[in-house]
């Protein structure tokens, strides 16, 4: 996070003598100042002096209208995620910030960095029921990082600085300030902006303990069976380089979790897949079979560590995450290294003994074999007429390479894309891994394509997810994100249905969904599209996706029924996946 | 693990939503607040806490991680009662004719420590600090007097081991970073804490 939080560098001192602002300049000001260039959000009666103010700060600010606050937070979480930079999004008070709840809870439990400012009515109408109030302090609380609510115009530097900062650092996340109207509208004499990068009752950087780095590599030396697992960490931490350089010393098998897709590249010779409930066969088996495991930036969520008093009971655990309150939450660490993975793994890296553990890795690709014939090779290569999802993801990796961006929605369609895209570079995959929010995917991968606008943005999405937030369409139709939207059409919501047949005696309850013409409704919004379910017209509906200049629509109708394998069944342990 | 009494010490900025923010860390995991107080702290502009909850060690230590991660507070400390000087404070109105006529109520008074704060002629209100245990006894022992109406503090504590917060403070300042590893007692206990 060195280069977001800029603690280095000393804050920049703006020297002119103090001019007359208005609060709501003074916030466009501090976006400025910050490196901000695209705003998301949505105006509204309570934030409308900002709104004024920002009609002549449009050379510099770019705002995307979206069409619902909701798509305006997740759109900053994209582009937070494809760019690693703090997203910002603007909401009015009342309904437009209670719409922002459920992307903050997102960006909260995904660590993303996002600053959203929120008007608020008047400061001597607070506590009145006044018109669109709500109490969005109190409402954000369990889902910001931090949250604060201005009511003086020369607060407003000063808790912006703090919010960028605050938002950006240690462990990141989002955070929200309220302002309520009076305060956007009050004149003041602004003294300069100057950046924030101390505050006595946060610490975002630990100070790396040199012994634990030594008993760690202690550990990892004299282990014969050491295995690495990651996660977000280390793409927030920007140490992808730090990682690769750490784990091909080692010579050790490296696994990840859907949150650390992207940081090492998918082709690499020791990277041996996804963790969790459907992630690889390899790696879940392995996790009780190793003697250290090395957990890097990632928190043992549960859907990681399926049954937990079965997981890597065998193991010694070396926990490396720079939010001490995740060291021994849920997986009791044998040797915790608190501290910003880009500064402990170098040192980790220097005290660990060149190896190879051939015949180790030789042992997860034995059983990775297992998995390519019993699951991933049908997956991939159907023989039946009907399309699979899988082979759509297939199709897309020959056909970019692996060098596109990767958003998400939530569901079959995710795993499956989690599970076969091909990453090259990080911040690739935009996905919503820890809270699971349908309806992500079309906003974000808005974010994410002005994150990244240079890189193909490929939103794959399912029939369920798509209609919540469909709306989106507008904004890309308004502001022309270039943005790929891949619908896997099953006509179910498939996540559910495969545990309803799975789990309740194949009792479908609501989870037949569906859908409108998804090609005429993305017409309506003058995008263009297209609808395959022929496996000959597949692969040139997709290079005709990618080759559009321009945001497209592709349907694609693939398996009723079909499943998601591996799969390692809530309650059971890790060893105890199952291929089909 | 075991549930027993935890005292919970935070020094915290004094700025609006602590409590909220504080609490909702229990409240989320359906555990419940035995006594709050909140106060200033031997150092100016710093605020302390006082939490008593019921819970096994393990939980109080993941809170108190959880608290420690908010960005507003400096620094969460857990005791059991035997490292604390602690103590409450309870309140007591009962009729002045009754407490006038019948003798056991004043030796029970003296036995308790407690003392009058107001005497009128329809009630007299009484107050005593101690011990939980104390407290309750004298409740009891009162409530067979017609005690009209009762309230009792939340729990202070001094934790007996502690050095005060003034040169906490200043690692966290900027001015005076700590050149010994900042607020790492965490990690120093990791013999103790993590255990496989």
């Amino acid at each position: 996070m060195s280069t977001l939080e800029k603690t280095e560098t000393k804050p920049e001192q703006n020297t002119t003598t103090a001019t007359q602002l208005s609060g709501s300049q003074a916030v466009l000001e501090a976006l400025i100042h910050e490196g901000v260039e695209t705003i998301f959000g949505y105006p509204g009666g309570a934030i409308m002096p900002i709104y004024d103010a920002l009609y002549d700060y449009n050379d510099r600010l770019k705002h995307i209208l979206v069409r619902h606050e909701q798509g305006g937070v997740h759109a900053a979480q994209g582009y937070a995620r494809t760019s690693g930079r703090v997203g910002v999004a603007f909401a009015t008070s009342g309904p437009g910030a209670t719409n922002l709840v459920t992307g903050l809870a997102d960006a909260m439990i995904d660590s993303n960095p996002i600053v959203c400012i929120t008007g608020q009515v008047f400061a001597s109408l607070l506590g009145t029921d006044a018109f669109q109030e709500t109490d969005v302090i109190n409402i954000t609380t369990p889902v910001t990082k931090w949250n604060y609510q201005i009511t003086d115009a020369s607060e407003i530097p000063g808790a912006l600085a703090k919010a960028f900062h605050i938002a950006s650092t240690g462990r990141p996340g989002p955070v929200l300030i309220d302002i309520t109207k009076n305060a956007q509208l009050q004149l003041f004499d602004y003294q300069g902006y100057n950046k924030c990068d101390h505050i006595r009752s946060y610490r975002p950087k630990p100070i790396v303990r040199k012994e634990y780095i030594e008993q760690a590599a202690e550990l990892i030396n004299a282990a014969k069976k050491p295995f690495v697992i990651f996660g977000q960490g280390i793409i927030l931490g920007k140490a992808e380089q730090d990682f690769k350089n750490f784990i091909e010393k080692g010579g050790f098998p490296a696994a990840t979790t859907v949150m650390g897709l992207s940081a090492l590249e998918t082709d690499h010779p020791q990277h041996v897949g996804m963790l969790g409930m459907h992630g690889n066969y390899a790696p879940n088996v392995m996790t009780n079979e190793c003697d250290v495991l090395i957990a890097i930036g990632m928190r043992f969520d549960d859907r990681v560590t399926g049954r937990l008093d079965k997981y890597a009971k065998q193991a010694k655990v070396i926990h490396l995450d720079i939010d001490p309150a995740e060291i021994d939450k849920n997986v009791k660490a044998t040797i915790p290294v608190w501290g910003d993975c880009k500064e402990t793994l170098p040192l980790l890296t220097e005290l660990i003994q060149s190896n190879d553990h051939r015949e180790w890795l030789a042992q997860f690709r034995e059983l990775e074999a297992e998995e390519i014939k019993e699951v991933i090779h049908p997956e991939l290569n159907p023989t039946s007429d009907i399309l699979t999802m899988g082979e759509v993801v297939r199709l897309l990796n020959e056909l970019t390479n692996g060098d596109a961006v990767i958003v998400s929605d939530v569901g079959q369609h995710q795993m499956v894309a989690c599970r076969y895209a091909k990453f090259n570079q990080s911040k690739s995959n935009v996905t919503s891994g820890g809270l699971g929010t349908m309806g992500f995917g079309l906003p974000a991968a808005i974010g994410a394509w002005y994150g990244a606008p240079h890189r193909d943005v490929i939103a794959i999405i399912g029939d369920g997810g798509i209609q919540m937030t469909i709306q989106e369409l507008g904004t890309i139709m308004q502001f022309g994100a270039k943005v790929k939207i891949l619908i896997l059409n099953n006509e179910f919501l498939g996540m559910v249905r495969q545990w309803q047949q799975l789990f309740h005696d194949k009792r479908y309850s609501f989870v037949n969904i569906t859908s409108p013409d998804f090609v005429a409704v993305a017409k309506g919004y003058y995008i263009e599209g297209n609808k395959v379910s022929e496996r000959e017209k597949l692969k040139d509906a997709l290079r005709t996706m990618l080759e559009h200049d321009g945001a497209y629509l592709l349907e694609v109708m693939v398996g009723k029924e079909n499943n998601v394998f591996p799969m390692v069944a809530q309650g059971t342990s890790v060893s105890e996946i199952r291929l089909k | 693990m075991e549930k027993q009494e935890y005292t919970i010490t935070l020094y915290t900025e004094n700025s609006i939503g602590m409590i909220g923010r504080i609490s909702g860390i229990f409240s989320r995991r359906k555990i419940n607040i035995e006594s709050l107080n909140t106060s200033p702290s031997e150092v100016d502009g710093i605020h302390r806490f006082t939490i008593l909850i019921n819970e096994s060690e393990e939980v109080v230590r993941k809170l108190c991680r959880q608290i420690e991660k908010q960005v507003e507070v400096l620094k969460a400390y857990y005791n059991t009662d035997e490292e604390l000087i602690w103590q409450e404070q309870a309140l007591y109105k009962v009729p002045t004719d009754i407490i006038a006529e019948k003798a056991p109520v004043e030796r029970l008074l003296r036995e308790y420590g407690a003392s009058a704060v107001v005497i009128r002629n329809d009630y007299t209100v009484f107050e005593t600090a101690g011990h939980r245990e104390e407290i309750d006894k004298l409740t009891a022992e009162l409530t067979k007097y017609k005690l009209i109406e009762f309230v009792r503090g939340a729990r202070i504590a001094i934790i007996k081991d502690s050095a005060g917060f003034h040169s906490k403070l200043k690692q966290f300042e900027r001015e005076e970073p700590s050149q010994e590893t900042i607020e790492n007692e965490f990690l120093d206990q990791a013999d103790k804490v993590f255990t496989m």
